[in-house]
Parts: C-alpha cells; sequence; structure tokens
C-alpha cells in the first residue's frame, strides 16, 4: 500500500516539477531582460529618436512602427479570417474538399516565416506594387497570422452548442441570423482571445520584415502604409549582432528587448482579461 | 379533407444507406393533440423534424413523398422554410433556453421577423408567459438569466417563446422526459388548454401520456406508421397484433 502511494506520489512530483521548470525559465528570460534593460528605460527613451548612431536617445519610431504594422496585420487577418472559420464552421458539410481546406490550413500553419517573408517580396512588394513598405510588411505578415487565426475562430464556433442554432432555426430564423444573434456573439470571447493573442506573436515577428520594409534608421516615422518603418525586434537584431559598437549599445538592446516583451505580455493580459469579462457577460 | 392540418403522402426518409421512415401517411387534424408512440429509435424525432424541415439541417438526410400543411405541399421548390418553421413550432427533448434573460428569450423569434416595437414585444411576453402558466413565477425578474431557471420552468419558457411567433403548430419532441413528474403534470395541463387554438404533435416514448393527453395516437415501428386512430380506441382495441403487443408491454 505504502509502496503504491509513494509512487503516485513521486509521479505527481515528477510532472509538478516540470510546470515549475517551464514556469522558472519564463521567469529567468524575464528577469534576465528586466534586469539588464530596466536601467536605460525612461520617458525620454520611448519617446525620442535614435541619436549619434544609436548609441544614445531612444526607439520612439521603432514602437510606432510595431505598432502600425501589427495594426495593418489585424485589419488584413482578422476579418478574412473570421469569415474563412465562419464558412468552414457554418456553411461547409463535411467532404473532400473541406478536408483539402482544412489540411492546406494546416500545412500553412507550419510555414516558416522567412518563406512568408520571401512571399511577401515577390506577391505585395513586387507583383502588386507595393514596394518595400509598411502595408507589405503587415501584409506578409497578415498571411502568417490568417491559419492561427482562422483556426482559433473555428474552435470558438464549433464551441457554440448545436441546440442554439437548432433552437433559432426552429423559430423561423434563417442560417446568417441565427450564426448573427445566436452564435456568434457566444463565439465572441474566443474569437477575440484567438486574435489577440495571434496579434501579439506577429508583433515579435522579424524574419517577414525583413525584405519586406523593415529598415534600421529612418530619419521621421511612416505617414503613409507605402512608407518604410523601424521595428522591435528588427532594431534589436541590428543592435544585438550587426551595430558596429555592439558592447556599447548593448544596455539599449536590452532596453528595445524589455519594451518588445512588455508589449507582448501587455497584449496577452488583455486578451485574458478581455475573454475573462466576455465570458463572465455572457453567463447572464 | 378540411379537418386536416397537417397530411403526409408517401413521406420516406432515409440518413444514407439506411431507411429511417419507410412511406408514412398520416393525416395530423386540426385542433387536436396527435401522440406518436413507439420503442426508441424507431424513427420518432426524425418525423417530428420531416414535419417543419428542421431534417433539412442534417446534411445526411433525404426526404422523399410529401407534407401537406393546409393543402401546400411544404417541400416544394418555391416554399419558404423559415416561414414554414414560424407557422410550425418546435419544442425539444431537453429544454434548450438561449443563455439570454427570460424576455430577450421570448422576443427572439419577434425580432427575428423584425419586430422593433418594444410595446409590441412587452405584450407578446406577457401574454406568452401567461398562457404557459410562468408569468406569476417570473414576472419579478424578467430582465433575470433564463438559466437561473428550473427544468420544468425552462421547457415552459421554450413553450412560450415557440408560441411567441404565432404557430398554427406546434411539434413536440418528449418534451417531458428531462422532467419531474411536478413539471410533466404542468406540461400536460398546458397541452390540453393550448389545444383549443393550435394544432398539436407530440412524440412520447411514455404510453401513459399519450393515453391521458391525446385524441388520436399512431404507433411507429422500425419507420413504419404500423397503425392510426382514434386513442381509446388504439389503446383498447388495436387492430395490429404488433399494437397491441407495444401496448401491453411485450416489447419496449
Amino acid at each position: 500500500m505504502n509502496l503504491k502511494k509513494c509512487k503516485g506520489m513521486l509521479g505527481f512530483g515528477a510532472l509538478r516539477l516540470c510546470a515549475v521548470i517551464s514556469v522558472l525559465i519564463l521567469g529567468v528570460i524575464i528577469f534576465d531582460i528586466a534586469f539588464k534593460g530596466a536601467g536605460v528605460i525612461s520617458w525620454e527613451f520611448l519617446t525620442d529618436y535614435p541619436r549619434e548612431g544609436m548609441t544614445k536617445g531612444g526607439i520612439f519610431p521603432a514602437i510606432v512602427g510595431t505598432v502600425f504594422v501589427t495594426f495593418i496585420t489585424a485589419l488584413f487577418s482578422i476579418p478574412l479570417g473570421v469569415c474563412a472559420a465562419i464558412y468552414l464552421s457554418e456553411y461547409t458539410r463535411e467532404g473532400k474538399v473541406v478536408r483539402l481546406i482544412r489540411a492546406a490550413i494546416r500545412n500553412l500553419a507550419g510555414v516558416p516565416s522567412i518563406v512568408y517573408g520571401l512571399f511577401g517580396v515577390v506577391l505585395f512588394m513586387r507583383g502588386l506594387g507595393f514596394g518595400a513598405s509598411v502595408l507589405s510588411s503587415g501584409l506578409t505578415l497578415g498571411l502568417l497570422t490568417l491559419p492561427w487565426i482562422i483556426t482559433t475562430s473555428e474552435e470558438a464556433l464549433k464551441a457554440v452548442p448545436k441546440s442554439f442554432r437548432e433552437g433559432a432555426m426552429a423559430l423561423g430564423a434563417t442560417k446568417w441570423q441565427t450564426i448573427r444573434t445566436n452564435v456568434l456573439p457566444y463565439a465572441f470571447p474566443g474569437i477575440l482571445t484567438g486574435a489577440i493573442l495571434g496579434l501579439s506573436r506577429a508583433a515579435g515577428e522579424t524574419a517577414p520584415l525583413l525584405f519586406t520594409g523593415v529598415a534600421f534608421y529612418i530619419p521621421k516615422l511612416p505617414t503613409s502604409p507605402f512608407d518604410q518603418f523601424m521595428a522591435l525586434p528588427y532594431h534589436l537584431y541590428i543592435l544585438s549582432t550587426q551595430h558596429h559598437a555592439t558592447e556599447l549599445v548593448k544596455p539599449i538592446a536590452y532596453g528595445t528587448a524589455l519594451v518588445l516583451l512588455a508589449v507582448v505580455l501587455a497584449m496577452n493580459l488583455l486578451a485574458i482579461i478581455l475573454r475573462y469579462r466576455a465570458r463572465k457577460k455572457l453567463k447572464m | 379533407m378540411e379537418d386536416d392540418k397537417i397530411v403526409t403522402k408517401e413521406l420516406t426518409l432515409s440518413y444514407g444507406e439506411r431507411v429511417v421512415l419507410k412511406n408514412i401517411n398520416l393525416r395530423i387534424r386540426r385542433n387536436k393533440i396527435t401522440a406518436i408512440i413507439g420503442p426508441s429509435g424507431c424513427g420518432k424525432s426524425s418525423l417530428l423534424r420531416c414535419l417543419n424541415r428542421l431534417i433539412d439541417l442534417t446534411p445526411e438526410a433525404k426526404v422523399s413523398g410529401q407534407v401537406f400543411l393546409d393543402g401546400k405541399d411544404i417541400y416544394a421548390e418555391d416554399v419558404d422554410v423559415t416561414d414554414i418553421r414560424r407557422r410550425v413550432g418546435m419544442v425539444f427533448q431537453k429544454p434548450n433556453p438561449f443563455p439570454k434573460s427570460i424576455y430577450d428569450n421570448i422576443a427572439y423569434g419577434l425580432r427575428i421577423k423584425g419586430v422593433k416595437s418594444k410595446s409590441t414585444i412587452s405584450e407578446v411576453v406577457e401574454r406568452t408567459l401567461r398562457d404557459t402558466g410562468l408569468w406569476d413565477e417570473v414576472k419579478e425578474r424578467l430582465h433575470a438569466s433564463a438559466m437561473e431557471l428550473s427544468g420544468g420552468q425552462q421547457q415552459r419558457l421554450c413553450i412560450a417563446r415557440a408560441l411567441a411567433v404565432e404557430p398554427e403548430v406546434i411539434l413536440m419532441d418528449e418534451p417531458c422526459s428531462a422532467l419531474d413528474p411536478a413539471s410533466t403534470f404542468k406540461i400536460e395541463e398546458l397541452m390540453m388548454r393550448l389545444k383549443k387554438q393550435y394544432t398539436i404533435v407530440i412524440v412520447t416514448h411514455n404510453m401513459q401520456q399519450a393515453a391521458r393527453v391525446s385524441d388520436v395516437t399512431g404507433f411507429l415501428y422500425l419507420g413504419r406508421l404500423i397503425e392510426f386512430g382514434e386513442t381509446k380506441r388504439i389503446f383498447t382495441n388495436p387492430k395490429e397484433h404488433l399494437t397491441e403487443d407495444y401496448i401491453s408491454g411485450r416489447f419496449g
């Protein structure tokens, strides 16, 4: 009897250890970056332009660039992704074509981000003629994010019980009315969470930006989608590896990493809070 | 016949290879309660779903034959399905109130139709809640969530919700099977009141309920309508052996 209990506790302990290690890794990363980067953070750092070859000043244009490109990503991938998810979840019946579409989406999710970058060069920069710009980068990131949005939105829609749809249609609602008034509102928290998480990942991507529009230094902010821009992940990459005085700018690099991390964590936190509140409201 | 609200002609339903309903011919009479009895899994619920075209939601289902509502085939080419479903309402086996307020549940069917006037909606909410005997129990908390009601109350709410769109027929798919005896009694009473205004078709595996409540009974077995006639006669003097065996509990 005692041996069994011991084995159980050992097993449980091992699992708990795995969980702790995962949290610990995250903790180490955050702590390291915060420790080394916090010294640089100040209001000036966040609102000032880089000066004297990046060795002084701030990262304001990189912050703006990241926000701008993520915004375009959202505009492109969220409506398209949610509509695709609605189509797949509500309007198709199982069959060869649907299975093919789903397999395609799954495969798209696995395509390396640098390949998306190259594709963006061909399609958006050269093919559609947008050139190196926020637009090209945003659309490329949008393609990257699209499979994620479709998958999480579809899951959210499928989680709505069938009885809601049946009950609405039995009252004389059309299919679209049913979806609009009795399915989408209940899938909304899940869709929103998936969208925010997808965008927070897009905000941290570097490879798709590389050839499609990002630049190391631009003296002014992007004012139109056709301008080039700076971005936090790319800024971090250059400061850490390509800069002529990497040791000197190391604190700034860490500061940039900290800001980027803060942005991503903030978006994740926002997603969690919004989902919690939306779920609470719907329990009504 | 003048008296018939719904008539089915050689109604056949199959899911892929499997035939679930075979050449069903029945007549649902106006302002009467028709009960469909039979062992589980023999197609009773599917039959109901054919009567308001909810069967369309099942992609593998194939329907042939005709179903006449007031003389017009509901499976004809030019038919407006949403109109059929408004005229032939349905109450499901497991109460399925929407996770909205009591008020919004009943208002749902009206709002779908485009009714915007708050006074009209409030009037209908009160009328249907009174008709289903729920008014006194919930009048103080119309904007509370429907999910807070008991099972019996939820089912009566679903009936009220169906009544709000002014149907002509109400289909009930084992409406009391998930409920306790007290709620069952209330709903059976409700059905007797409702038949003055509506035509009711109820599917039930509870023979005593069928005998208590219905005017006409049909016995469905393995997809075939074995016998169909006045309830009193079916239960005291059935014509078919199979019917007699089922009613006397020799199989179920």
